[in-house]
């Protein structure tokens, strides 16, 4: 995101979600602070004024960059129609201009007029699909991948063990079936940019035709024609290959994102289910009924989880998601687990990750919280949810932790990040260890 | 300057003396009561300064006795409400009828006779719950035309979300920059408004428990 501030930019930029055409007037605006209506009054004036403001607008334009979207501006219309509107603006722009000209009495003659206009027309399509055409990749990219929705459980087999086989092939599907739709989505991107540079190219060749048709220079131009088509098959087959490659591994690329974001939720899930239970097996080794009994629950869990189904008892609300895992937690480790929560919203994935990071956040403050009551507060108002997890114990260096301990790095903080979250923690030898969970209200 | 007398009011016997054990080396404790009535006259004859509310109670529970106190007694004494675990409208109810703080049980001793004394003080104590409640209370736009006790100010809701995180008043007043008195007073000003706010939600509660303020 920009550093700069929306309403105060630092430096001049086009800004494209104000402005009509390029956004020149709304970005000087913009910068200095005027009425945006007085800048496009001023240039009208200035092209009424001997056709000044005519030539100036392209030029600022070519020369201001455009600027960063506000982040919280709804995206601009279509771009395939954006484009089209930019060509026939530029177009009509240069058709005033030549007309103009003509009225003023300086005319060339019809023949450089009319493929002029349609150079520009042509020229602004292709202009704006190729300079413009990372603008869609960095949003894809700066948003979260789309995340494969679990397989519905009314599928399921009856039979009270279910095969590893079948989970293994459904979480495997779940990665294929994201995948599709990945390459979908950049099948459409990509055939409509093309289509797009396509009309641009016709129009600047229709240009060039009519010029030479105009001229009578068309059957001299034939034999260039002929080794310009040469040349260009002739370089095709030369960089095919290279083009396919870069395609292909920037897909694959992606696809390697997916699968390890995918790895990291499932290491996180082990993390705090079946890990945790472990540990808890060889501290209470002595009882083996205990044991047994913990076992059986860890079991009954990770089923739940392995089949797609929210693990038993879950609750659909925020606050008896944290009671139950405060509860879990205290009865786990016996330490007092104190829950207040103000203003209760319903579960959805992002907060379901919000809870289980701050059950991690419980259990790490019963484990080295020395004791002292695990105090938990959260609090969600428009849309923004906070949870905060304090307790009193002797606090740790949150940099120092060994990075083979994943509790706190992968089942808190980069829970929180995959969700669209964050994470903080402070900690100190007096006033304890305080974890700082947060997810905005989505816009 | 003498540790203040206290009474413990709850039905609970093993509760009370679980209490006691914890309050008697650290405060004066002058007595027990286990009921509205034999709360009411143990006020009337043992004069004490502060004294532990139980929410729920046969008979009423903590607001009446706050009711019959206010009513019959010259001098009441301060109210501490204290329990295990509540519905919001039965601690929001007590705080109305004017006791002038509310504590869990799983408090420890020495927070506890803390609490007693700034009670005695004349300063009001919230608990991490107590603060849910009232920030709770408070959420949601305020009723028109919007009167000065219906909504919280920023700086004591800021507070009040600190005390529900598990800070104490010192650590709040280092954390906002602000003297640990400041802290103190916003907390007051919010029980204030606790108490004397007309905001549909609190005067609901209040009717809901036959208060009719």
């Amino acid at each position: 995101m920009s550093a700069v501030a929306p309403n105060a930019p630092q430096h001049l930029r086009r800004d494209r979600e104000q402005g009509w055409l390029g956004g020149v007037c709304a970005g000087i605006a913009r910068r200095y602070g005027i009425d945006l209506w007085l800048v496009r009054f001023a240039f009208v004036v200035a092209t009424a004024a001997g056709g000044i403001g005519l030539v100036l607008y392209p030029l600022l334009w070519l020369l201001i960059p455009a600027g960063d979207a506000p982040a919280s501006a709804p995206r601009r219309a279509p771009r395939g129609r954006a484009a089209i509107e930019v060509a026939l603006g530029t177009g009509l722009l240069l058709l005033s201009v030549l007309l103009t000209f003509r009225a003023l009495g300086i005319w060339f003659s019809d023949a450089l007029a009319w493929p002029l206009v349609l150079v520009a027309s042509g020229g602004a399509l292709i202009w704006r699909q190729s300079l413009g055409s990372r603008e869609p990749e960095a949003t894809a990219v700066g948003s979260t991948p789309p995340r494969p929705s679990r397989p519905a459980p009314a599928t399921a087999p009856l039979t009270p063990t279910p095969a590893p086989a079948t989970d293994e092939a459904g979480l495997r599907g779940r990665i294929a079936a994201a995948l599709d739709e990945l390459r979908h989505e950049e099948g459409r991107r990509a055939a409509l940019a093309v289509s797009r540079t396509g009309i641009g190219i016709a129009l600047v060749i229709a240009a060039g035709l009519v010029f030479l048709q105009a001229t009578g220079a068309l059957s001299a131009a034939r034999d260039v024609l002929l080794s310009v088509l040469v040349a260009v098959v002739v370089l095709g087959v030369i960089f095919a290959p290279w083009i396919v490659r870069l395609v292909r591994s920037l897909t694959s690329e992606r696809a390697e994102r997916i699968r390890s974001q995918e790895r990291a939720e499932v290491a996180a899930h082990l993390h705090d289910s079946v890990l945790q239970t472990l540990a808890m097996v060889q501290r209470r080794a002595g009882d083996p009924q205990e044991v047994a009994a913990i076992a059986r629950r860890q079991e009954r869990e990770l089923r739940a989880w392995l089949a797609g189904r929210p693990a038993p008892g879950a609750a659909a609300r925020l606050a008896p998601a944290l009671e139950a895992a405060a509860t879990d937690v205290e009865e786990r480790y016996g330490v007092p687990v104190e829950v207040v929560v103000v203003g209760d919203r319903d579960l959805d994935p992002s907060v379901e990750a919000m809870v289980a990071a701050a059950r991690e956040a419980m259990t790490n403050a019963a484990k080295f919280g020395g004791g002292s009551t695990v105090d938990v507060y959260a609090e969600s108002s428009d849309g923004r949810t906070q949870v905060f997890v304090r307790d009193r114990g002797p606090g740790f260096d949150p940099k120092q932790l060994p990075s083979d301990r994943r509790g706190v790095r992968e089942s808190i903080v980069g829970r929180m990040e995959r969700h669209g979250g964050r994470a903080t923690i402070t900690s100190s030898a007096d006033a304890g260890t305080e974890v700082e969970l947060v997810l905005e209200a989505r816009p | 300057m003498s540790e203040p007398r206290v009474l413990i009011v709850d039905d609970h016997q093993l509760f009370r003396a679980g209490v006691r054990s914890e309050l008697d080396p650290l405060v004066e404790v002058v007595g027990e009561a286990s009921g509205v009535d034999e709360a009411v006259r143990a006020i009337h004859e043992l004069g004490p300064e502060v004294v532990l509310l139980d929410v729920h109670m046969p008979d009423g529970g903590g607001v009446e006795v706050i009711r019959r106190v206010a009513a019959e007694v010259e001098h009441p004494p301060r109210f501490l409400a204290l329990s295990v675990s509540d519905a919001a409208e039965d601690v929001i109810a007590v705080i109305r009828a004017g006791a002038r703080g509310y504590v869990t049980k799983n408090i420890s001793g020495d927070e506890l006779a803390d609490a007693v004394r700034r009670v005695e003080g004349g300063d009001a104590v919230f608990s991490p719950r107590l603060a849910g409640f009232v920030l709770d209370a408070f959420a949601g736009p305020a009723p028109q035309p919007e009167s000065e006790l219906d909504a919280l100010t920023p700086r004591e809701r800021e507070v009040l979300q600190h005390i529900a995180r598990g800070y104490m008043y010192k650590e709040i007043a280092l954390r906002l920059d602000i003297s640990p008195k400041t802290v103190e007073a916003h907390v007051s000003s919010a029980l204030r408004k606790l108490q004397l706010s007309s905001r549909h939600e609190l005067t609901r509660w209040a009717a809901d428990r036959g208060l009719g303020l």
